[in-house]
């Protein structure tokens, strides 16, 4: 492939090489680690369903979000406006069918029954994974061209016309074919760059910032971040940033072609789509 | 078109097979002591890389008496039920004594007094609870290191294990910190807090303060400090309460 000359360029039907193994491996590995930490994270959230900005916070300050069983209702209150959300939220049915009072219900939960313990547990492992495994990965892209080849915005993808463009696209749900579909395009770029050098680095240094020990240690965390309860709520909305990422990642595979995508991020083989005619 | 309905509603299925597979998965494996084996090996490897970056004397952030938090809210026990304790703050613990005994060369029965009269060290600074909440309080006390000076520790002694007086459903409160945060500057004996004796809600007449580590660390109604050697042989064997009855970790500086 890298001696093919530019005219000879693969067109839509033809396999190619789309992810190095470094890249397949990461993303499996990542995926599963991000799972259980969202998981058992919020089993953690359901110990103190309460979140809030400052140095400080428990249950006689005022948390901007809450989570919260009243009457057999669940509720979920942001600020002043409190969101029906029985069934999901705050109370909701377990395995065995009946109503619970728990702020996340349990099949979102590791475990799916109220332990702290046993949630820190798998918490405080796989961050072990989800921080060398993203370290890992990200020398490896740099050093291999990933990041400068792939995930590198070019100068003319920051123009709005060309960001415009692509939304367009996207909104057709007409996605690149042939040649085009090797390279990522701007709004993927967006996307995973947000991933890897926004919310995971953000989800990792404010859990970092929550332990007791590293704020001795580097107590410039609690400057960033404005508190540790401050910190605790970024880490919950960058988790659900990570979410939000997720849902739309796995609409976008779906759309451009489940079978071939999921190959392509095992195997490394990728049928590139047939050019519109 | 009837290949892509196939399609999705075959991916649809596996997604949700998947999804209880993980589910029931997660929740046996939760339960199997091998895998719960292994995934306790990340406490040492988080107490040990911590260790390296705190380093010994790194103090726990301090604040202002601007930042304190307004109400600062009781948690675990707040009123022992043994009868020696209750007795002794019928009379506001003019007789208790605090014993310091084990692994030393003179033990001790020290009254409040004498913990008053050594040199007091206070600081403000953030409770982290590990169900997530924080507040912040001042404390005030001697450092815990004075007073294992005044007993002087035996070269085998390793940890220090604080026995308190409150119980959950019988089994008494206990915890234990090793040597590197015993002798912490910040680590001391508190028997006062935000300007005013400490109440009994928080732990009268003094509770440990261990500014790196989580609250459960912090053991309230200190009646015992004693020296050992190790932690094995005494109650669940792993260094206190909740490390016994729920599986917190031992090292609670995350």
């Amino acid at each position: 492939m890298a001696d093919a000359p530019q005219s000879e360029l693969p067109t839509g039907g033809t396999l190619v090489r789309r992810h190095r193994f470094a890249t397949r491996l990461w993303h499996w590995v990542n995926a599963l680690t991000v799972l259980v930490m969202l998981m058992s994270g919020l089993m953690i959230f359901n110990a103190h369903p309460r979140l809030y900005w400052g140095r400080y916070g428990a249950n006689f300050d005022r948390p901007w979000l809450q989570i919260e069983a009243r009457g057999g209702k669940g509720e979920l209150v942001i600020g002043r406006h409190a969101l029906n959300a029985t069934g999901v939220l705050g109370v909701s049915r377990g395995p065995d069918g009946a109503w619970h009072e728990a702020p996340f219900p349990s099949w979102a939960t590791i475990p799916s029954h109220y332990s702290l313990a046993d949630a820190r547990l798998w918490h405080f492992a796989f961050a072990w994974v989800l921080v060398l495994g993203l370290l890992a990965y990200l020398v490896v892209s740099l050093v291999n061209g990933h990041i400068r080849r792939d995930l590198h915005i070019t100068r003319g993808e920051w123009s709005p016309r060309h960001i415009w463009h692509d939304i367009g696209e996207h909104a057709r749900l007409r996605f690149p074919t042939g040649a085009a579909a090797l390279k990522y395009n701007v709004l993927q770029k967006f996307a995973y760059g947000a991933v890897l050098f926004l919310l995971l680095p953000l989800v990792i240094l404010t859990g970092m910032t929550m332990s007791p020990g590293l704020d001795a240690a580097f107590p410039g965390l609690l400057t960033i971040f404005g508190g540790r309860q401050s910190a605790r709520s970024l880490h919950f909305l960058a988790a659900f940033g990570l979410v939000a990422f997720f849902v739309v990642h796995i609409v976008m595979v779906v759309l451009a072609g489940p079978l071939n995508e999921v190959r392509a991020m095992v195997t490394g083989w990728y049928r590139l789509p047939k050019e519109r005619t | 078109m009837s290949g892509v309905f196939t399609r999705r509603s075959l991916l649809s299925a596996g997604a949700a097979g998947a999804g209880g597979l993980l589910l029931g998965g997660c929740d046996r494996l939760d339960g199997d002591p091998a895998w719960r084996h292994l995934l306790g090996l990340a406490e040492p490897l988080h107490m040990g890389a911590q260790r390296l970056l705190i380093g010994r004397g790194a103090l726990a952030p301090e604040f202002t008496a601007a930042q304190l938090s307004p109400v600062f809210r009781t948690n675990g026990n707040t009123q022992p039920d043994t009868g020696e304790w209750q007795a002794q703050a019928a009379s506001g613990f003019a007789q208790w004594r605090l014993l310091i005994d084990g692994l030393v060369r003179r033990p001790l029965a020290l009254p409040l007094a004498a913990l008053q009269a050594l040199p007091q060290r206070s600081q403000i600074t953030r409770h982290d609870c590990v169900e997530g909440w924080s507040a912040i309080g001042q404390w005030q006390g001697p450092r815990l290191a004075a007073v294992l000076d005044m007993a002087g520790l035996q070269p085998a002694a390793r940890y220090l294990v604080f026995h308190c007086a409150d119980r959950f459903g019988g089994s008494p409160y206990y915890e234990s910190i090793d040597l590197i945060d015993a002798y912490h500057p910040q680590t001391i004996l508190a028997w006062r807090m935000n300007g005013a004796p400490l109440a009994i809600g928080h732990g009268a007449p003094v509770r440990l303060r261990v500014e790196r580590q989580l609250g459960y660390k912090h053991a309230k109604y200190v009646m015992r400090i004693e020296a050992r050697d190790s932690l094995s042989g005494l109650y669940g064997g792993k260094g206190g309460y909740w490390e016994d009855a729920a599986g917190y970790q031992w090292y609670a500086g995350i």
